[in-house]
């Protein structure tokens, strides 16, 4: 390194190191120590408070662990519903409160309002408007004469929790409007101009335009909803009879209620290494649809 | 910096009138619940519990909202001050130890910054829950070391103060360091080499130079971490133990009694007011918001 070099790195470091002692002690050790742990015997319970190294054994137990399984297909399933739906309802939302139109404000801050409802507000106000005998729901199906199901029933919980959740998409709507403010007005007026209609200039102008806020949210997405905890928690505590028992409640339930600290870190590796995958693969793909201009 | 664009004005009234159509379903649909809490806060105990239920409260009870302000275990002023202590020393915190480091990662090449970054951005992937265990761990070896040192008056005690909540936020946020770094990078080189000529040193020109024209971006890093402090349940449910350290989002909780039996007219009053200060927020940034995070660059 020349002495320049040698500068501008003290330098650079000096400026970025409040993140690498935060990074440390925040998250490298904890993951490192979670990590070890997960090797181990270590139960806060007992009072023989050091960890044991016993190998595998806290994966081997996991894996034939029902609730493991049960927690991970419940996880997935409400993946498979909220992420597609949550994806398509936020865009949907966002080129529509693009439009410049009167009251424009007012609109987007109805969209936002129920991401500012504090989690245990809105987990107790849907959980009533789900109530089978005193819900909005089933009140209005009452009126128009169709059945009225147990909306948090064993069957339904899961589809009902994912449609909660596209309620509170705001801030998702809030990337992709800001994403929106960066599409070229020259190239939607050019193509005006060679006769495109508006659905075909948002599918030809637009929408790839917004290719990378759409990858942007798509791995928030993935994180989000699988690490989702605090509303159904707060809702259905994972209930009827499991159906909602999301694999965070499993990891928090080992870790902070019975204090098995060497399985619960062995849970918690195996959501890193989910989480890992799942946005590899969003990036692999991205290399397909994914337009940087 | 650049400006950004209006829309395009839309100009056949069809279009208009079916956009217009459009938004206000859609906007009906998301105020259902809304209107339902509020017109929940309005009601009597007996009239929220009648089946069917009724929209119009009657009797109006607005009583409601100066009741909260008096309920036996909502404390709503303790958990107001709670609440805005953490917020402030979060915001605070995150802000400006987001912007030094992202001013690091975007104005300065030293090597080793590409990877770095990479390993930054990557901790943006690791879900709260994933760490929450260990780093409960990690607080607690920290008031062991400290303990044994400084005896009971440790001002470095973790658990059961506030720090586990906000300390973290000092140390930057990799959410806000990239958000930052995508505006300082906008702003001109020759900026920097001109203060460099006048005998600035680097510090300097991050603090008299960058940091002023960043304001836009540094107000959306502020607004979105006091609007995740304002509602956070998850944080000051793993590390607050004591009823009187409560925040708002937490304190909540006092109105579903545990014997069963919620009061929801108080319950929905107290959170028509928890949001209230965030709604009138967004309500008035909202513009700056949005084209903060514009000028940033999402990409």
């Amino acid at each position: 390194m020349t002495r320049e070099e040698r500068r501008n790195f003290l330098k650079g470091m000096a400026f970025v190191s409040p993140w690498l002692v935060g990074f440390a002690a925040f998250t490298a050790v904890p993951i490192a120590m979670s990590f070890y742990y997960s090797f181990c015997d270590f139960s806060l319970t007992i009072p023989r408070r050091v960890p044991l190294w016993i190998g595998l054994e806290n994966y081997r137990v996991l894996f034939h662990d029902i609730i493991f399984w049960k927690s991970l297909r419940n996880t997935l399933y409400y993946s498979s519903m909220a992420l597609p739906a949550g994806m398509l309802v936020s865009l949907g939302l966002a080129l529509m409160l693009n439009a410049n139109v009167r009251s424009q404000t007012i609109y987007r801050t109805i969209i936002f309002l129920p991401s500012l409802v504090p989690p245990f507000a809105s987990a107790m106000i849907w959980l009533w408007m789900f109530n089978p005998s005193m819900g909005l729901f089933n009140f209005l199906l009452d009126k128009i004469h169709l059945p009225a199901p147990d909306w948090l029933g064993e069957r339904l919980a899961m589809p009902s929790l994912a449609f909660m959740s596209v309620w509170s998409v705001g801030n998702t709507v809030v990337i992709y409007l800001a994403g929106l403010q960066d599409v070229p007005r020259e190239l939607l007026e050019a193509a005006e101009i060679d006769g495109a209609g508006p659905w075909h200039r948002l599918f030809a102008v637009t929408l790839p335009v917004l290719t990378p806020v759409i990858f942007f949210n798509l791995i928030m997405a993935i994180i989000g909803t699988f690490s989702i905890l605090t509303v159904p928690y707060i809702m259905t505590s994972g209930g009827p009879a499991k159906a909602t028992y999301f694999y965070t409640m499993f990891s928090f339930d080992q870790g902070m209620v019975y204090l098995h600290m060497g399985y619960a870190s062995a849970i918690a590796w195996i959501q890193l290494l989910i989480t890992l995958f799942c946005t590899v693969l969003a990036f692999w793909s991205a290399k397909k649809w994914v337009y940087y201009g | 910096m650049k400006a950004v664009p209006p829309t395009r004005k839309i100009r056949n009234p069809w279009s208009v009138v079916s956009i217009h159509l459009g938004l206000i379903l859609v906007c009906a649909g998301y105020l259902l619940p809304f209107i339902w809490l509020v017109s929940t806060s309005m009601k009597t105990d007996e009239q929220a519990n009648e089946t069917p239920p009724h929209f119009i409260p009657k009797p109006w009870q607005p009583h409601n909202y100066v009741d909260v302000f008096t309920h036996p275990t909502f404390h709503a002023v303790l958990y107001t001050r709670n609440t805005l202590i953490i917020a402030i020393l979060v915001v605070a915190g995150t802000t400006v130890s987001s912007a030094v480091v992202a001013y690091g990662f975007a104005r300065i090449e030293f090597r080793g910054r590409g990877l770095l970054f990479g390993i930054m951005l990557a901790t943006i992937m690791i879900p709260f829950p994933v760490t929450m265990v260990t780093l409960f761990r990690v607080f607690r070896w920290i008031d062991e070391q400290t303990g044994a040192m400084l005896g009971p008056d440790n001002i470095f005690q973790m658990l059961g103060t506030y720090k586990p909540l906000w300390l973290p936020a000092w140390f930057g946020s990799a959410f806000n360091i990239f958000l930052l770094r995508q505006f300082f990078m906008t702003l001109p080189k020759e900026l920097s080499e001109a203060a460099r000529i006048d005998g600035c040193n680097e510090f300097a020109i991050f603090w008299r130079i960058v940091l002023p024209l960043a304001r836009p971006a540094l107000a959306v890093v502020a607004l979105f971490s006091f609007m995740g402090v304002w509602n956070d349940f998850l944080g000051p449910l793993v590390f607050i133990q004591r009823p009187e350290q409560y925040t708002l989002a937490l304190g909540l909780q006092a109105f579903q009694s545990r014997i069963g039996g919620t009061d929801w007219p108080l319950l929905m009053a107290a959170s028509a007011l928890v949001c209230l200060p965030l709604l009138i927020l967004f309500f008035l940034a909202q513009r700056t918001f949005i084209e903060g995070i514009a000028t940033t660059g999402g990409k």
